[in-house]
């Protein structure tokens, strides 16, 4: 691969460390190493520094800074969530709704949950991916303790009215969580305007390090720890404090408020000539999720007759790094539970490609990425057997 | 697909395929596998009808790189084999001769195995004739699993 121009596609995997955040980030390992729980003098510098991060962090979604808990990342943030609202001495009910399409994070601890007597709503989705504010009112009980909708989805990008949705929470008196990982950074949410009690994220999706993440607690939610410890996070969550990561995470976040705009607009060109190419060039293409109300920077495609694995490691060969919801890709034998939700046939689900693009990306990339799509669909197709079904079918209908 | 998971012959196999396409009025053709799991395969047969000889051997598939490589290796094994011989092209010889596949891919060439065998099912039914230790072919090995 060294040799060959790779492309990178997948930002929504994880994305690429901003100069800038590793410069912030370095000294924190070399010089000022100290514990910011420590009361001497090497304590000073990483304490100071996590506290204008944390500043940042809170900014971009319109949060008071105290209001920030750092995590390992966005799976422990939404594990928390969940969990405190259900277990403990802060526990608000016996009753989770999540949608259907959460991340594994979510969607595995309900399963979870539910095999120690938790009911959990699975709410339906509509073609777009879309959860509507009605059907979570009609799902909630007088025993619902919290209500998770994703902020946007990481497959297909779909954007949530979380809005509304939080409003409803909000009437009936019940906990509001929503997965941000996706979205924090990438569109504008203010928890106050949208309604949101509890928030999940993680630093790498935003061009921050690995390892970091945060749950958002509005004040005046009690929510009991997840990892016991020691008194850090306003002694909720314990263990010592990430000074790098944090510091990376509130320089990303500060980055990402100042070019927000410019950002998207950048990656939505981007995207739409990706998807516009596919779907005027490609025959029996077609868009995962809604045309306009979705992540700038997300594309997801599928190309009918073809299983996405062999389509990623054809990209690959060319240098093209995509993810796909194909079950081949995964280990087992079901496709992914997102775009089975939003109504796909299994065969269709096998055959699709997420692309994410970045604010780094190019025109030229992305003309690269739909020339080399155009040549692996026409041979993955040439070696189909419903392909050949399909032509032949037509044929018949033709002659007949 | 991680990689650097499949071996090199698994890579070989999938970006230059053997033998992929159909056979006009095959002899035998058999498919199997289902769309909801994520693979379909198909083999065609050319037979002599002397000396039982597979002579040519084509095959279309939908699915992943190990589906793909399972099928094409598994073509190669059974050309100028007898019918009879070509039963022994089992899904552990094809794994052995692609070098091994990852765990999760082993059905891959369980299903190379099970097209051939339908094939060869579809062969003998037409020409009313009996393969010693061929059975009727599953339509789909998904569903032992």
């Amino acid at each position: 691969m060294a040799d060959k121009k790779t492309i990178y596609m997948d930002n929504a995997s994880t994305t690429r460390v901003r100069e800038e955040v590793l410069d912030a980030m370095l000294p924190f390992f070399r010089e000022d190493y100290g514990n910011p729980d420590s009361i001497h003098a090497m304590g000073r510098p990483g304490r100071d520094a996590v506290k204008v991060a944390r500043a940042h962090i809170a900014d971009l979604i319109g949060a008071k800074p105290e209001e920030i808990y750092f995590t390992s990342g966005g799976s422990e943030a939404d594990n928390w969530a969940i969990k405190s609202a259900v277990f403990g001495p802060h526990a608000k009910g016996k009753h989770v709704i999540v949608s259907s399409i959460e991340h594994h994070a979510i969607i595995n601890m309900c399963e979870y949950l539910e095999k120690v007597g938790i009911e959990v709503t699975y709410l339906p989705v509509d073609k777009y991916g879309i959860v509507s504010p009605e059907t979570v009112e009609a799902a909630i009980r007088p025993d619902t303790a919290i209500i998770s909708v994703m902020t946007a989805n990481n497959e297909i990008g779909i954007i949530e009215p979380i809005r509304e949705i939080g409003a409803v929470a909000r009437k009936h008196n019940v906990l509001f969580h929503t997965d941000a990982v996706q979205a924090y950074g990438q569109i504008d949410i203010d928890v106050t305007r949208d309604n949101i009690d509890l928030l999940s994220t993680s630093a790498h999706k935003l061009g921050g390090p690995k390892g970091i993440g945060f749950l958002y607690i509005r004040n005046g939610v009690k929510l009991d720890p997840l990892i016991h410890g020691g008194e850090q996070e306003r002694g909720i969550r314990g263990g010592t404090t990430n000074v790098p990561g944090a510091v990376g995470f509130g320089k990303a976040a500060e980055l990402a408020k100042a070019d927000m705009k410019e950002r998207a607009d950048k990656e939505i060109a981007l995207r739409d000539r990706l998807i516009n190419r596919v779907l005027t060039e490609i025959p029996y293409s077609s868009l995962n999720g809604h045309p306009t109300q979705r992540l700038p920077g997300n594309a997801n495609l599928r190309f009918a007759f073809i299983e996405g694995e062999s389509l990623l490691m054809s990209m690959n060969m060319a240098g093209i790094c995509v993810s796909t919801g194909s079950a081949c890709a995964s280990g087992s034998l079901d496709p992914s539970h997102v775009l089975l939700a939003i109504g796909l046939k299994h065969e269709e689900a096998h055959g699709s490609l997420r692309f994410t693009v970045s604010a780094e990306t190019t025109i030229e990339d992305v003309d690269y990425t739909v020339d080399t799509l155009k040549s692996v669909v026409e041979r993955l197709r040439s070696m189909s057997p419903l392909y050949e079904d399909f032509i032949k079918e037509q044929k018949k209908k033709q002659e007949a | 697909m991680y990689d650097g998971v499949y071996s090199d012959k698994v890579i070989d196999h999938f970006t230059n395929p053997r033998n992929v396409g159909e056979i006009e009025n095959p002899d035998g053709v058999g498919t199997v596998g289902n769309a909801k799991c994520g693979d379909i395969m198909r083999i065609y047969l050319d037979i002599d009808p002397e000396t039982k000889v597979i002579r040519d051997c084509k095959f279309k598939t939908f699915g992943c790189g190990a589906a793909v490589a399972s099928s094409s290796m598994a073509t190669e094994m059974v050309k100028g084999k007898t019918i009879y011989e070509a039963l022994e092209v089992t899904n552990k010889a094809v794994m052995e001769a692609l070098d091994g596949l990852p765990q999760v891919k082993i059905h891959c060439s369980l299903l190379a195995e099970e097209a051939i065998h339908a094939a060869l099912w579809d062969y003998a039914e037409k020409n009313n004739i009996k393969i010693e230790g061929l059975r009727k072919p599953k339509k789909d090995v998904h569903d032992e699993e």
